[in-house]
């Protein structure tokens, strides 16, 4: 069969992560060790665990509510509210997800209508291009600059618009940049979008992941007209530690999580329900581990920072998230040729700026979601590689 | 609890710059701050967590809980105190519930220990009972594990 002439062309058009090069060469090269990883290394906390070990115990294997839990729900925006200020109506206005990754995919895919423009900051997490184009929307780069240490800015968004825009992505805290949008930046974002009809898709899985005195800004509780227009994606992921257990949530005015929850019951019926019992242990007991997790996280920040500006390759002190974007112009390789040739030669694996779009060229992204231990040989074998450039 | 603190009961080893940076310090400050904590009684010492099965050397833990019935001027205080003094004794603390204190006595044998506890405790006057339990198997000390089974079992994704 000529399954390329079959199959969608849409989707065959769609190009594949650049990054499973390097997990294949990394894979090929073996001992190789990873700073590649885009997960926390800590397990589930143990009383998260067995929350979802008991809901099995007592038989709680059937589907939930399309939209989830009632009490997750609720347990969800009364977290929202204590720790951002955001207010949303269980029953209404919150949707639990697969993932953060489904509540983006759902939430694009019930605003954009084809020939809609999505702004999208670059560099940028893989799935928000790919997505936006399923739904016939064209997407427009706002390419950030390290000297604004990667946040947008007002006057960049502005230039951007168009009167086909549809959507902005605020991907903040950023995955790959460690980038956050304070209050101030924020402001004035909300000050270009007023009296606009521009939606904001705020993906904010690494909120809880800020270091220093300023906690994460929700674009939603800026202003009562961000609240309108803003579509907030968040989840457990990343916060509790709980990637595989794919559970993320979508918070946005009713009449959109309305068309969600319809697409969500076509698409997934409900997210996994041993996963919602345990995220309600999450959100209701378990606030003090994550201070914990945040904590070790700073401190490994802080010490892969100075590792990188020591070995030569400056990198800006990222507020968020568990990544640093070290620059690696000084090298006068490309991002690219850095990552495989490192790997090559060193057997470290760190991921290209340029799989996070071209505003990621002259930086690799390095997760230090590992053990110190781990981290420092890392750098150990990155400044013989710079050493013997 | 303290950063500094946190580190160092991960990992004592750590150099006072690395301790510096990860802590958003000087080095100054922070070998200030350790020479404090040592000097106030807040850190006690440092030392390997070691497996005995795989190092060469012979050697048997013990858990040993004994039941005391204080006396004038000789309560649990004081008897802690004296039986801290013997090199046995790895480490001595007063507990609540049917016990107590309660001892970590390591020794070369069985034996040792058994004739540790016959002659040296249950001979003190205070000592109404002892019960000894020894160690058969350690899976985790001191916060690792001693199969060294540390592996990262996370795929590539991103």
């Amino acid at each position: 069969m000529d399954y390329s002439r079959l199959m969608s062309a849409q989707i065959q058009d769609i190009k594949p992560s650049g990054i499973r090069k390097y997990f294949s060469l990394a894979e090929e090269m073996g001992d190789c060790i990873s700073l590649g990883v885009g997960e926390p290394d800590f397990v589930t906390p143990w009383e998260i665990r067995r929350a979802g070990i008991e809901s099995l115990d007592q038989g709680k294997t059937f589907y939930s509510a399309n939209a989830g839990l009632k009490e997750l729900r609720r347990q969800i925006t009364l977290y929202l509210d204590r720790a951002f200020g955001l207010r949303y109506d269980p029953d209404t206005e919150t949707v639990v997800t697969v993932g953060g990754s489904e509540a983006i995919d759902m939430a694009m895919r019930v605003l954009l209508n084809p020939g809609d423009e999505v702004l999208l900051p670059s560099p940028c997490f893989v799935c928000y291009e790919p997505i936006a184009r399923m739904c016939g929307a064209t997407v427009t780069t706002l390419v950030l600059k390290e000297e604004n240490e990667f946040r947008l800015t007002a006057e960049e968004l502005r230039a951007a618009i168009t009167e086909r825009t549809k959507l902005l992505v605020l991907p903040f805290p950023s995955n790959p940049t460690g980038a956050v949008m304070n209050r101030k930046d924020l402001e004035s974002i909300a000050e270009v979008l007023k009296g606009t009809g521009i939606f904001v898709l705020s993906d904010e899985i690494y909120s809880e992941l800020t270091y220093g005195d300023e906690r994460h800004v929700s674009p939603a509780a800026i202003s009562r007209d961000m609240w309108e227009r803003t579509v907030t994606v968040n989840g457990f992921s990343k916060s509790f530690a709980m990637t595989g257990w794919r559970l993320g949530y979508v918070c946005a005015p009713a009449p959109v999580t309305e068309q969600i929850v319809k697409m969500h019951q076509f698409a997934i019926m409900c997210a996994p329900t041993t996963a919602q019992y345990a995220a309600i242990v999450a959100l209701r007991d378990c606030e003090d581990m994550v201070s914990d997790m945040r904590e070790e996280y700073d401190m490994r920040r802080r010490f892969i920072v100075d590792g990188f500006n020591r070995i030569g390759l400056h990198c800006f002190e990222p507020r968020g998230a568990f990544y640093v974007f070290p620059s690696i112009e000084a090298t006068g390789l490309s991002s690219d040729d850095f990552c495989e040739q490192l790997i090559r030669k060193k057997r470290v694996a760190v991921i290209p700026g340029t799989a996070f779009g071209a505003g990621g060229e002259g930086h690799i992204r390095v997760s230090y979601s590992y053990s110190l231990k781990h981290i420092k040989e890392a750098l150990r074998r990155i400044g013989e590689f710079m050493d013997e450039l | 609890m303290d950063k500094l603190l946190k580190l160092l009961c991960e990992d004592a080893r750590l150099p006072v710059e690395t301790l510096a940076t990860m802590t958003g310090s000087t080095p100054e400050e922070v070998a200030a701050k350790i020479q404090k904590m040592e000097s106030d009684g807040i850190i006690l010492g440092y030392r390997a967590v070691v497996d005995w099965d795989k190092a060469d050397r012979e050697m048997v833990e013990s858990y040993i809980d004994l039941k005391i019935a204080p006396k004038k001027d000789f309560g649990f205080d004081e008897f802690a105190e004296l039986v801290s003094q013997m090199p046995e004794v790895k480490s001595c603390t007063l507990m609540s519930g049917g016990s107590d204190i309660s001892l970590v006595v390591e020794g070369r044998s069985f034996k040792d220990i058994a004739l540790f506890v016959g002659k040296r405790l249950a001979t003190m006057e205070s000592v109404i009972s002892t019960s000894t339990r020894f160690v058969l198997k350690t899976y985790k000390k001191q916060g690792h594990q001693v199969s060294g089974k540390n592996t990262d079992d996370r795929e590539m994704d991103f």
